[in-house]
């Protein structure tokens, strides 16, 4: 579809139970595709931020803000514009490192990607990283081929840049 | 005070005088609460019921309806009506019993996830797990379903919190920092679409169920004359416009009638307001209005643009933004611009009326549809169920107050009808009530003529009997090759029979004439009654296939008066121009 892309919708909610199925239920519903969708506190005690990445052109993304907006508990909802928008994502990765050589080559690769190994075992590391998606896609590609037992991502959350505020 | 008396008292202090339930294991303690209360308790005989006649209520009276059903299958009976119930907008609130805070997620005995279940049919849903909560959870369900765009709210009660003690005292606040309806449209928005109006010559107004919801009725006919504008309505627009007006063409769509299609499609500016272009009334959409520039006034932001693009959105409620912009076009100097369009349309009109007087045997539903007019007053009320005998309705009855006319529009239920015109009599008991009715929908209700009865409700129920599922047989007929699967209702019930059996006086009526009589009679007896209606099951109603233009109807379209000037305007500018 033209103009189709991925935004990063940014939602305060009240932290309430049921607000998160209201939310995604309303994804489903209306047959909106959802990527990614995180939870968490805010600044402001009993409102949660939620970062929502959808695909869709302007018209769905609309329909998308205009929808969020009826939920009651959702208070605020914002696209965020994705050059003025930071976005982080969190992720562990547990390779397997059987061996001295490949875990001093892996733990080379968190190093140039600011990892960090946060958990030894003789057989396996865990690596913890921070970033944009694609540089978390790109450190997760180098250390593919050691062979990868686990990962765990949280999916981006992201505010805007500089002094505004959703 | 425990909680199942703060429910009652709650729903007091919001000044609700009735409620239409059904009791189970869970709502014991509220019953008994109940029991001594002089809260006015109509035990329907079946919690769909319940929901339709809060709805009925609501729509009638424009306050909003209670219903209440138990745990597990309660709810999940009340569903059918809650989600009606949002569709159209009505405000209703559904009280149901849940299983003891201890037991929820348990599967225990009658448990049902009714907030996962309501949250997509509801505007919101509650469940107060703690006794203290419900004051304020009442308060806020009932701010919440009657303001704005309405629609139902659902509060789910567990038992225990019925019985837990709270202090009532305390100070009851709604805190709702996400919901804040835009009321007054922007005045910017307002000032373009008065430009837009003074400068078109071929308008046209397209009022929807919102034009009743927010009262405005008396703004939309002062628009439609400041502006000399035809008015078609959608299905729950009926009865914003009075369609005895000269300038009323009647309802759009699928089923609407020739004029309005017609109009709709030629003219060049489009108004609508309170309605939300449904499929059923657009038609094929790329086909819709596809000469006009379109205004759109709605409450709800999310309706604009969803259906149909629409060059200027105007959010706010009806009532004010008709005032603002009728204030807006004082000042534009409109007077004369459209004449030569509303004569052509009143020819158009003159020249396309449906016809509706037939002496035939079976009785044809125009015919039927006259005489119910003739029976009743203005001030009726009537209920429609869904089908044929609901798109009869639309097309020949003229509905000329608001919420006079009661149907299921959006969510298309049988078994509305009935339950809608019992709720609505309990709201007018000083109001005529008539339910029309197919004998398809209405066996799915029968059984709450023992609620009529029992608690003396007369309403007269129509039953527009062609012994098929009239609206399915005509979709085989037109486009099935006439293959009935399943549509015939054979020869039982005997209506008569089963409303005697309810002791609930009943008719047959078979010939022209005897529908008004015996209608008459009905309202006039004071007593709730049934009339079955013997029709003709071969007749359809012309329509416009789906995915299909608003032009391109299909099946006779039998006119009132032959006449030759029914030329379309296109057509007749075009002979101009090749003059
Ligand atoms: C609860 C429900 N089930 C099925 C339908 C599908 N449906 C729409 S109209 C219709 C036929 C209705 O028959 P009847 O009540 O006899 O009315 P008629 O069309 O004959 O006037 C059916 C089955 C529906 N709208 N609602
Ligand atoms: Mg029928």
């Amino acid at each position: 579809m033209e103009n189709e892309r991925t935004h990063i919708i940014s939602a305060l909610v009240l932290h309430k139970p049921g607000v998160l199925q209201r939310v995604a239920g309303l994804f489903t519903r209306r047959g909106f595709n959802i990527e990614s969708i995180t939870v968490g506190t805010s600044e402001q005690e009993g409102i949660a931020r939620m970062t929502i990445i959808a695909k869709g052109d302007g018209k769905i993304l609309e329909q998308i803000t205009k929808q969020l907006n009826k939920i009651i508990d959702v208070i605020k909802v914002r696209d965020l514009e994705p050059e003025k928008t930071v976005k982080r994502e969190l992720c562990l990765i547990k390779v397997h490192t059987p061996t001295e050589k490949i875990r001093s080559e892996v733990i080379q690769y968190a190093n140039i990607f600011r990892g960090r190994i946060i958990d030894v075992s003789p057989e396996t590391l865990t690596i913890e990283i921070t970033g944009a998606s694609d540089k978390i896609d790109a450190l997760i590609d180098l250390v593919k081929t050691f062979g990868i037992k686990e990962i765990a991502r949280t999916g981006p959350t992201a505010m805007s840049r500089g002094i505004k505020t959703i | 005070m425990r909680g199942g008396e703060a429910l009652i008292k709650s729903l007091k202090d919001q000044e609700v005088d009735v409620v239409f339930g059904y009791p189970g294991g869970v709502l014991l303690p509220l019953y008994d609460v109940i029991y001594d209360s002089d809260m006015r308790h109509i035990l329907v005989r079946h919690e769909q019921c319940a929901a339709h006649a809060a709805d009925g209520y609501a729509r009638a009276s424009g306050k909003v309806g209670v219903c209440i059903g138990t745990s597990g299958p309660g709810a999940t009976n009340l569903v059918t009506g809650i989600a009606t119930a949002y569709m159209d907008s009505s405000p209703i609130v559904a009280i149901a019993g849940q299983v003891a805070t201890g037991l929820i997620g348990n599967d225990a005995f009658q448990e049902v996830d009714t907030i996962g279940m309501t949250m997509p049919i509801t505007k919101h849903n509650f469940q107060p797990m703690n006794s203290q909560e419900i004051p304020e959870i009442i308060k806020t369900a009932f701010y919440i379903a009657g303001t704005g765009r309405p629609g139902p709210v659902v509060v789910d009660l567990p038992k225990d919190v019925q019985e837990q003690e709270l202090d009532m005292d305390k100070e009851v606040r709604i805190d709702l920092p996400g919901y804040k309806p835009t009321r007054k449209g922007h005045p910017l928005q307002i000032k373009r679409a008065a430009n837009l109006i003074a400068n078109s010559k071929k308008p046209v107004i397209l009022a929807g169920g919102g034009v009743i919801l927010s009262g405005s009725s008396e703004e939309l006919i002062k628009l439609a004359g400041i502006i000399d504008a035809p008015v078609v309505t959608s299905l729950l627009g009926k009865g914003s416009f009075p369609e005895d007006h000269p300038f009323s063409l009647g309802m759009l769509g699928m089923h609407g009638t020739k004029t309005s299609n017609y109009m709709v499609d030629e003219c060049d500016c489009l108004i609508a307001v309170g309605c939300r272009f449904s499929d059923r009334t657009t038609g094929n959409v790329a086909e819709f209005a596809k000469n006009a520039k379109i205004i759109h006034i709605d409450i709800d932001p999310a309706e604009i643009g969803k259906n149909v693009e629409v060059d200027i959105p105007i959010v706010g409620d009806a009532k004010i933004t008709l005032s603002s912009l009728i204030k807006a076009l004082n000042q534009n100097n409109t007077s004369g611009n459209t004449d030569e369009w509303m004569k052509y349309v009143q020819n158009f009109k003159r020249s396309s009326s449906p016809r509706t007087s037939f002496n035939d045997v079976p009785l044809k539903p125009q015919q039927v549809i006259k005489e119910i007019m003739n029976a009743t007053d203005e001030e009726t009320i009537v209920t429609t169920d869904v089908g044929l005998n609901q798109m009869w309705m639309a097309h020949y009855f003229k509905v000329k107050h608001p919420r006079t006319f009661l149907s299921s529009g959006g969510l298309g239920t049988m078994g509305f009808g009935f339950p809608a015109a019992m709720g609505a009599k309990v709201a007018k008991p000083e109001t005529d009530v008539v339910a029309i009715c197919g004998d398809g929908g209405f066996l799915m209700v029968s059984q709450d003529l023992a609620t009529i009865k029992e608690y003396d409700i007369p309403v007269v129920i129509c039953i527009l009997d062609n012994r098929y599922l009239g609206m399915v047989a005509q979709w085989q007929k037109l486009f099935y090759e006439k293959r009935l699967s399943h549509t015939h209702l054979g020869e039982v019930p005997d209506f008569v029979k089963l409303a005697e059996a309810f002791g609930v006086s009943a008719y047959r009526v078979e010939k022209p004439g005897e529908v008004q009589e015996t209608l008459k009679n009905a309202i006039n007896s004071g007593e709730p009654t049934l009339i079955d209606i013997t029709i003709d099951p071969e007749e359809i109603l012309p329509m416009v296939p789906p995915g299909c233009g608003l032009t391109e109807m299909v099946g006779e379209y039998k006119i009132e008066i032959e006449s030759a000037d029914g030329v379309p305007y296109y057509r007749e500018a075009e002979e101009r121009a090749g003059d």
